[in-house]
């Protein structure tokens, strides 16, 4: 049988579709995944994310423990409650996952993909076995991320005081621990919102109030052309074990210091020497059609790439993607069908805050 | 629950066709198709006078999901499109019988629509194909 999140019964009975995901039954959609699109670009929505992975870090050797998981540096995290995004390499660079890091009180929190759940437990014990740290998967909690203009006043009329004042001492990319919630200023949409990793029971109730009074509940289906817009990569599909971050459009993620070693470090420190042959970049097509993912990337007679997430784009009217091309390769075409098509290269992200924000 | 009105006939990758007075035909996506693929963004029409075969490609409808080819029910010429799905495509979840047809064909021989499923007949496909 499938795995559910607390929230399970609920999206069933709003009627949501279920797929499977990841061996999680979870909602792609209410209805409408351009209305649950919008309703997050526009006021607010909230997408249950507890399929989600959660790991606590404990121990006096976990921040050096990190330093060598990482290819981000966790010593940039000055205070509790900072967050830092980081690619985990294997041996060869290759992304084994992509994650959010963040400094507690007691340690450190990592939110890790789903699908990559099991692989990554396993690499991160292994290399923690030289570590004196303390490693938790905290199944139990449950993961809600409310997005959109409207999603923090929405979130702060529902809870008490306390954690109301507790959510605007928050500063965007920032979290922390109001008594046994989680609450940070973090989420996958390019848009204001909060990310609650709270108890099950807390969740249910939260969803149920913040549903009740007009958040609408916003499914998988909207959750990915919201990343895609934001530019934000999705792992198993933008990135993988067969690229390293220089190839992924995740450069400014990687800290190469003389000083620090970490897993994957000499790969990419020699792929810096070799060259790096390839550049996950965004696409934007002005003529009627949908790019997706795995169409070829075509210059001049030759192909130079592939995309790897390709949607259209509620917010702009037409067609946006991610590909991995051959460095400098321009003057583009998209293979769809029997056609090729004119795309244009840009650096995303393609939205933010609910607006264009991609220049040609 | 997808509707499935009885005086249209229906192909297996789910188009509907519908005989006019004049003897054209009349066609468009189900409401089963429209629900199964979601938000329709993208369709992609067959040029006015050209000829379609049954079974044969005649367009693309292309939704949040995926891209799905759209196949004549019967051998023909395209005589007129619904131009209106270009710029509105979401028209085909709205309204997939009516205002969300794709084309309008002169059949070469009508009694190809013999071959065709009845909305019954349809209908059971449907429930079967989903479990």
């Amino acid at each position: 049988m499938s795995l559910r999140t607390p929230i399970y019964q609920l999206h069933v009975d709003a009627g949501a579709k279920m797929i499977d995901f990841g061996g999680w039954d979870m909602p792609i959609n209410y209805g409408s995944q351009i209305e649950e699109h919008h309703t997050v670009r526009s006021t607010a929505g909230v997408c249950d994310v507890s399929h989600m992975t959660v790991i606590d870090l404990a121990g006096d050797a976990s921040k050096a423990f990190l330093r060598w998981l990482l290819a981000n540096d966790v010593e940039k995290l000055l205070s509790p409650g900072r967050a830092l995004y980081s690619a985990m390499l294997n041996e060869d660079g290759g992304v084994l996952d992509d994650l959010i890091v963040y400094l507690t009180e007691t340690g450190y929190r990592l939110v890790v993909n789903c699908v990559t759940r099991g692989k990554d437990l396993a690499w991160i014990k292994k290399q923690a076995a030289a570590f004196s740290c303390e490693i938790t998967e905290r199944s139990e909690l449950a993961i809600l991320a409310v997005q959109g203009p409207e999603s923090i006043e929405q979130v702060k009329a529902l809870v008490d005081v306390v954690t109301a004042t507790f959510i605007d001492t928050l500063r965007p990319f920032v979290g922390g621990f109001c008594g046994s919630w989680f609450i940070a200023r973090t989420g996958y949409t390019g848009e204001k919102g909060v990310e609650l990793i709270i108890p099950a029971d807390d969740a249910v109730q939260l969803w149920k109030d913040l549903t009740g009074d007009g958040v609408k509940p916003v499914g998988l289906g909207a959750r990915d052309t919201l990343r895609l817009e934001a530019g934000m990569n999705l792992y198993g599909s933008d990135m993988d074990e067969s690229v390293t971050p220089y190839e992924s459009n995740m450069a400014n993620t990687v800290v190469m210091d003389d000083n620090r070693d970490f897993a994957g470090k000499a790969r990419l420190k020699a792929q810096l020497n070799e060259g790096i042959g390839q550049e996950l970049v965004g696409l934007v097509m002005h003529e009627r059609g949908v790019l997706r993912a795995h169409y070829p990337v075509y210059s001049g007679d030759g192909q130079v790439g592939e995309i790897t997430s390709g949607a259209f784009s509620p917010t702009l009217q037409h067609s946006i993607a991610l590909a991995r091309i051959q460095c400098g390769a321009a003057d583009l075409k998209v293979g769809i069908r029997n056609k090729q098509v004119e795309v244009f290269k840009v650096n995303p992200p393609f939205v933010r805050n609910g607006r264009r924000v991609y220049k040609l | 629950m997808a509707e499935f009105p009885g005086e249209l006939r229906y192909a297996e990758s789910h188009e509907w066709a519908r005989v006019e007075e004049d003897g054209t035909i009349i066609v468009g996506i189900s409401d089963h198709a429209q629900e199964s693929l979601g938000d329709v963004v993208y369709v992609e029409l067959p040029e006015v006078n050209t000829s379609v075969s049954a079974k044969g490609e005649a367009g693309v409808v292309e939704s949040v999901k995926a891209a799905s080819d759209i196949l004549s029910p019967v051998t023909g010429t395209v005589i007129a499109v619904n131009e209106e799905l270009e710029d509105a495509p979401e028209i085909v979840n709205e309204s997939p019988f009516e205002k969300g047809w794709f084309f309008k064909l002169q059949p070469e021989n009508i009694t190809e629509l013999d071959e065709l499923l009845d909305a019954n007949a349809y209908q059971e496909f449907c429930e079967n194909e989903e479990h």
